[in-house]
């Protein structure tokens, strides 16, 4: 043979991970597990809305929402819903245990665009992860923006995921907190019933009011509708699609979206405009 | 324009002298009528007529099954190295559809952020075309996409002039070559004969649907809700064949593995499939193309569609692959008359 395979190491290979260690965990509801992690390498450096990839050697990867601000800094925060076989590897760790973190990916929720606006952030079920990276980050620059509600649904009130944080929402001043549960329990007290009957309730001036939504593609349908009949432009009705990103760089081609536009939500989302979006069949 | 001449007995000394230099593949015939790109060590192996291959040749820019990273772990932490593999060779026969499929993966792994892997590999590539003068089946539309004459993406070409090949030489790679095998310039002649062959081909070859191609933005535009995919759909076995023969299909999956002394593994990337029925499934089992009509749309729109916003191009190169595959008969040809028809 003239040639032979030559083996060679990429030095700037865009598949080499970060290291990040766990340096807390909690087990918040029996589906979801939440983790602080640091990485050996400095900050990640991410902005609200952004995702990274989570990597644990021989199982694989997936991708994740980073739950917690950018202006927190030191160490970023992840919820993770056992799902699948990463997510379920991935509660069997806790602190101390090391994993391999890609990223962050994808574009950032518009923050730049929504200061000096409203806000009406709608978070159902697991959408609150990616949403509080958000909410916490207008809290730490909150006279940056003008009234915020925080409207959150979820399942039952065991399945409520930052139940210290939404005490703390309750008692804030400067935000208006609602939240329902699908089904009820005999303790909870307050509102029963879908996301959507929260809406007609809350005071707006569309003009001037971002709504930030985040959950299920079912939630989407009929928020967006009640959103539209309250006057909020398409433009400023912001989303967050789930889509499972295998690479994170535009190309494997799993995660993007039915759309006559090239829409790869890993690159041109997950954060997207109802705009964008609103000729796909599926959200 | 830089063309030298090769006289056809001499292709068996050509083929040997690369070989010796590389490693050369080229398309070798398998039997009723099917061909693949393998090794070759003399021209007797090659099938010079041959109709497109099983696989383009994209399976040496990006191999089915890679590893892109190497990791060992242990009580001490774990140490990685992402990794290349590549091999120096010469692809020769490549027909002019299947460098328009080239050129494609190659503006897609050069996009930031970049797939070093796959460029890695293309700088040890050395391709060598071959013209079609007559269609390969019924099933080819490259007139359509405008894929049947050559447009760069080669280091050398050949085109048939009789008893001899005309030789283009586009790279200095390519001239380094043909100027060490002292192959001879092309006469006036030789030219005149060239121009000549590309204006019989052009009397051959001509839009095989019928419908321009300028036209078919606007047909999928409109084609998102179209009866068409649920005739298509009823048909799709979901096999994932249409996808793995076709020359810009490169979606792909990333999986880990352990080795048996559960310290060493790799991260490894596999083709995959718009087609099968996980694609585009998510955790809490969403699935958003759970319809094989909408994974059929998928397919279509990825080549006739989305690309043209990115790269102002069709990712479809006319080669007739999917068609010649599916064993559901679904035609590529057929679907895009059928919406054309649809649309009117």
């Amino acid at each position: 043979m003239p040639t032979q395979l030559v083996k060679e190491e990429i030095k700037n290979s865009n598949w080499k991970l970060r290291t990040g260690r766990i340096i807390a965990a909690k087990q918040m509801t029996p589906a979801e597990k939440w983790f602080d992690i640091a990485l050996d390498d400095g900050e990640l450096d991410h902005e609200p809305g952004q995702f990274v990839q989570v990597e644990i050697f021989g199982v694989g990867e997936a991708p994740i929402s980073v739950c917690s601000s950018p202006t927190r800094k030191g160490s970023f925060e992840l919820t993770v819903r056992a799902a699948g076989r990463l997510t379920k590897h991935m509660h069997s760790l806790g602190k101390g245990d090391v994993v391999g973190i890609r990223g962050p990916f994808g574009k950032p929720f518009p923050v730049k665009l929504m200061s000096g606006n409203d806000l009406l952030f709608v978070a159902g079920g697991l959408g609150i992860a990616p949403l509080r990276s958000l909410i916490n980050y207008v809290m730490d620059n909150r006279k940056e923006f003008g009234k915020v509600d925080i409207l959150l649904g979820c399942r039952t009130p065991k399945d409520m995921l930052f139940g210290d944080e939404v005490k703390v929402w309750e008692k804030r001043l400067d935000v208006n907190f609602n939240c329902t549960v699908d089904r009820t329990d005999p303790d909870w007290k307050g509102n029963v019933g879908l996301i959507t009957t929260l809406i007609p309730g809350v005071t707006i001036n569309p003009e001037r009011t971002f709504s930030v939504v985040v959950g299920p593609p079912i939630m989407y349908k009929f928020v967006i509708a009640e959103l539209l009949k309250k006057g909020v432009p398409e433009k400023q009705i912001v989303l967050s699609l789930e889509r499972h990103m295998k690479c994170g760089m535009g190309k494997c081609g799993h995660c993007q979206i039915d759309h006559p536009k090239n829409y790869y939500c890993c690159k041109d989302g997950p954060t997207f405009t109802y705009d964008e979006v609103k000729d796909s069949p599926k959200l | 324009m830089n063309q030298h001449i090769l006289k056809k007995e001499e292709l068996d000394a050509f083929i040997k002298k690369l070989a010796k230099r590389m490693k050369v593949v080229a398309p070798v015939a398998k039997g009723y009528d099917n061909f693949a790109f393998a090794e070759v060590t003399s021209a007797d192996e090659i099938a010079l007529k041959y109709v497109p291959t099983i696989l383009p040749p994209k399976k040496y820019f990006m191999p089915v099954r890679e590893k892109v990273l190497e990791f060992s772990a242990d009580a001490k932490g774990f140490t990685q190295k992402p990794v290349v593999e590549y091999e120096e060779t010469a692809i020769f026969g490549v027909h002019t559809c299947d460098l328009a499929g080239i050129s494609c993966l190659n503006m897609v792994f050069s996009e930031r952020p970049r797939d070093y892997n796959y460029l890695t590999r293309k700088d040890h590539l050395f391709i060598i075309g071959l013209e079609c003068l007559s269609y390969c089946d019924e099933h080819a539309s490259c007139a359509l996409v405008n894929s049947h004459l050559p447009n760069g993406g080669y280091d050398l070409f050949f085109t048939d002039l009789g008893d001899k090949w005309i030789i283009h030489v586009n790279t200095q790679k390519g001239e380094d070559l043909v100027e060490g095998m002292g192959l001879p310039k092309a006469s006036a002649a030789d030219l005149a004969a060239l121009e000549q062959a590309r204006a019989a081909k052009r009397e051959v070859f001509k839009n095989e649907i019928g419908v321009e191609a300028k036209k078919l933005p606007g047909i999928f535009a409109k084609a998102m809700k179209s009866k068409v995919w649920h005739g298509v759909g009823e048909r799709c076995v979901s096999c994932g064949n249409c996808t793995n023969v076709c020359p810009t299909c490169y979606c792909f999956d990333m999986a880990d593995s352990v080795g048996l002394d559960l310290r060493t593994g790799a991260r490894t990337r596999t083709w995959d499939s718009c087609q099968f029925e996980t694609f585009a499934k998510v955790a809490g089992n969403e699935n958003f193309r759970e319809e094989r009509s909408e994974r059929q749309r998928h397919r279509y729109f990825r080549k006739f569609s989305f690309p043209l916003d990115k790269f102002n191009r069709f990712f479809c190169t006319g080669c007739g692959r999917c068609t010649r595959t599916c064993m559901a008969k679904i035609n590529l040809k057929e679907t895009l008359k059928e919406l054309a028809a649809e649309h009117n």
